[in-house]
């Protein structure tokens, strides 16, 4: 239970069937002209680390709206912890906690009564509040902070105190929508350590978006989904090994002449980037051997790198995730940047 | 820089220890259930409400202007139609029931900030009836508005008017019901508004025309026909008038003055009783709390 078994995508698959956390099929939700979710099926086992991996506006969170109770599908089914999204929404609600994008916590209230409050409405017995709360708040390390104002906390302390707050009724599905959104990399990294433990500690099935794809290997499967669609769902090893190549690195004497000569000893086509020669060949170590032996060309520098989950969207999308995020903003950086250049 | 020193404090033994508390257990829909949250979300308003000060100065500024700027100031004017009675004491009813007009409506206003902030979020998906979230929303604010109702009961002594015990309590009873009113009337309209400048729009033009047609700062009979049947039409109308009758009822003046100034509100010349009047309000209160309550339920 505490553990990750290599190959846990293999049993995940197979209990799945036995009886699915959340069990999806056909799930469609459309606004107006836009199909925001365009008939997705999926299950995710008890105990999972399940991640929904695209860029902003991919559907992600309409898909968790809808596990959430929060937003009615217009067509397909959901099943949540054993209850029907469409037809037992209460019962969902009371098996689930939620983390959402925007904070929903009132700044104005200490750490402890948004606890209390959250105890309160989700009909926690009284007796059980105090050590429940006590035993959240110090997974995330704000029990010594309790009497705090929210309104003084960071963005981190915010972020960790709303997982907490999603634990407290002890849910059997915790949905966290982009955990880590908007924090800073040490905070980011800290939110992780307590998902692990979280993990670790309670049996609890894990659903989370993100759009950091660095992120994605926390998570036991993976469905990347683009334009309200799963494009792929598996292991995030598995989804590696699907792009088939390692990438290997580069730093020549003479680029242009090892590009050329790479492409007529090994038929690889290798091009120049940021100064170093790249290409990707399948088991990349086995290959640098034959690299040194065969190519004419010094070489002063090599590196053999596993392909990335950035690598795996762009070969099942054809797009860096980067440049999806990027587009908005580039917009804008490029009106603040001609702003000051008229100035 | 508080937030980093607390992140990074040493606190407490290596994870995956085994956990010392039993998994807590979320139980059915039950009355129990939703009582629980009705309580919570009352509390709630009372706590922010005890956090800020300044609020609680700034709205007694309106009660106060027009208790002795207005009514100091207008009382030499009007000292011929008062039958002797101070102008103040006259109006004090009427600013009685503004304390609570103003306080109410900007509780159910901090709906629309929650809506803002994201915690109406937290309190929608809740397992409970969302009926109790609204029941609870409305007790906070009709509760806060009390409190202000109180203040300005205190400044009684100073107009004229006696502090007995029974006619206190009577206001308050009367204040409770008035407070309840406006605040499910402001939830109702919180329910279809998103932003918190469109609600203070939108309140500033019902709250005004509210108080100035309600008879707070003139008596009921005598007036124009428009003027008349605009006043029967206000609701607060149905406030303002048992209070006065019940602050009336503990002054010492003579009958021709409380005949002027205490006219009592009439329907097609029926006397409307004092209980009916409280009656009205409750009861439009009651219909604002169930729009509210529907419209708060059908929402995702």
């Amino acid at each position: 239970m505490s553990e990750h078994a290599p190959g846990g995508g293999l049993v995940a698959h197979a209990t799945a069937a036995a009886a699915a956390s959340i069990s999806v099929h056909g799930l469609t939700k459309r606004y107006g002209e836009v199909e925001a979710v365009r008939g997705i099926d999926f299950e995710v086992a008890p105990g999972e680390i399940f991640g929904f991996l695209g860029p902003n506006g991919a559907g992600k969170s309409t898909t968790i709206a809808m596990l959430c109770t929060l937003v009615k599908p217009t067509s397909g089914s959901a099943t949540v912890a054993g209850f029907d999204v469409n037809h037992q929404r209460d019962s969902v609600r009371r098996n689930i906690g939620l983390v959402f994008q925007d904070t929903t916590l009132d700044t104005y209230l200490t750490a402890e009564q948004n606890m209390r409050l959250h105890a309160e409405l989700y009909g926690v017995e009284r007796e059980l509040v105090e050590p429940r709360m006590r035993q959240v708040l110090e997974m995330v390390d704000l029990w010594e902070r309790r009497r705090s104002a929210v309104a003084t906390f960071s963005g981190g302390m915010k972020r960790r105190l709303e997982i907490a707050r999603g634990l407290m009724h002890s849910p059997r599905v915790l949905f966290l929508d982009e955990p880590t959104v908007g924090l800073d990399p040490q905070t980011r990294s800290s939110i992780w350590t307590y998902i692990q433990e979280l993990k670790a500690a309670e049996d609890i099935t894990i659903f989370l978006t993100t759009h950091y794809m660095d992120e994605a290997e926390y998570c036991q499967r993976i469905a990347i989904m683009d334009k309200g669609v799963i494009v792929v769902l598996d292991t995030p090893d598995a989804l590696k090994a699907s792009v088939g190549h390692d990438r290997v690195t580069l730093e020549t004497d003479d680029d242009a002449a090892a590009i050329a000569a790479i492409a007529e000893r090994f038929q690889i086509t290798a091009h120049l980037s940021e100064g170093a020669v790249i290409f990707g060949v399948a088991s990349g170590e086995y290959f640098v051997p034959r690299l040194f032996a065969e190519l004419d060309v010094p070489i002063r520098c090599v590196s053999v790198s596993r392909p990335s989950l950035d690598d795996v969207f762009m070969s099942y999308t054809g797009t860096t995730i980067r440049d999806a995020e990027a587009s908005a903003g580039d917009q804008r950086r490029a009106a603040t940047a001609a702003f000051r250049r008229s100035r | 820089m508080v937030a980093s020193t607390a992140t990074s404090e040493p606190t407490r033994p290596a994870a995956g220890a085994p956990l010392p508390v039993p998994a807590v257990h979320v139980p059915a829909s039950s009355l129990r259930g939703d009582l629980r949250a009705v309580k919570i979300v009352w509390e709630r308003e009372l706590i922010r409400f005890s956090k800020d000060k300044l609020r609680m100065i700034t709205s007694l500024v309106q009660p106060f202007l027009f208790l002795f700027v207005l009514g100091t100031g207008l009382s030499r004017l009007a000292s011929a139609g008062t039958h002797g009675v101070d102008l103040r004491t006259f109006v004090y009813p009427g600013v009685l029931c503004m304390a609570v007009l103003f306080t109410a409506m900007f509780s159910a206003a901090s709906l629309v900030w929650d809506r803002e902030f994201g915690f109406l979020r937290e309190m929608m998906v809740a397992p409970v009836r969302r009926s109790s979230l609204v029941l609870g929303k409305c007790f906070g604010g009709a509760t806060v508005a009390c409190f202000q109702g109180i203040l300005v009961l205190c400044l009684a002594g100073l107009v004229g008017v006696p502090y007995a015990p029974v006619l206190l309590l009577e206001i308050f009873v009367l204040q409770l019901v008035l407070a309840f009113t406006i605040t499910a009337f402001g939830v109702m309209v919180a329910a279809r508004i998103k932003q918190i400048q469109s609600f203070m729009a939108v309140t500033q033009m019902v709250m005004m025309p509210m108080y100035f047609l309600s008879g707070a700062i003139f008596p009921v009979s005598g007036l124009p026909q428009w003027l008349t049947i605009l006043n029967r039409l206000d609701p607060m109308t149905y406030a303002v008038d048992p209070m006065r009758r019940l602050v009336f009822n503990h002054l010492n003046i003579s009958a021709a003055a409380r005949r002027a100034l205490d006219p009592g509100v009439t329907w097609w010349g029926w006397h409307v009783p004092t209980l009916l009047e409280a009656g009205v309000v409750a009861a439009i209160g009651m219909i604002c709390l169930a729009v509210a309550i529907v419209e708060f339920s059908g929402r995702e």
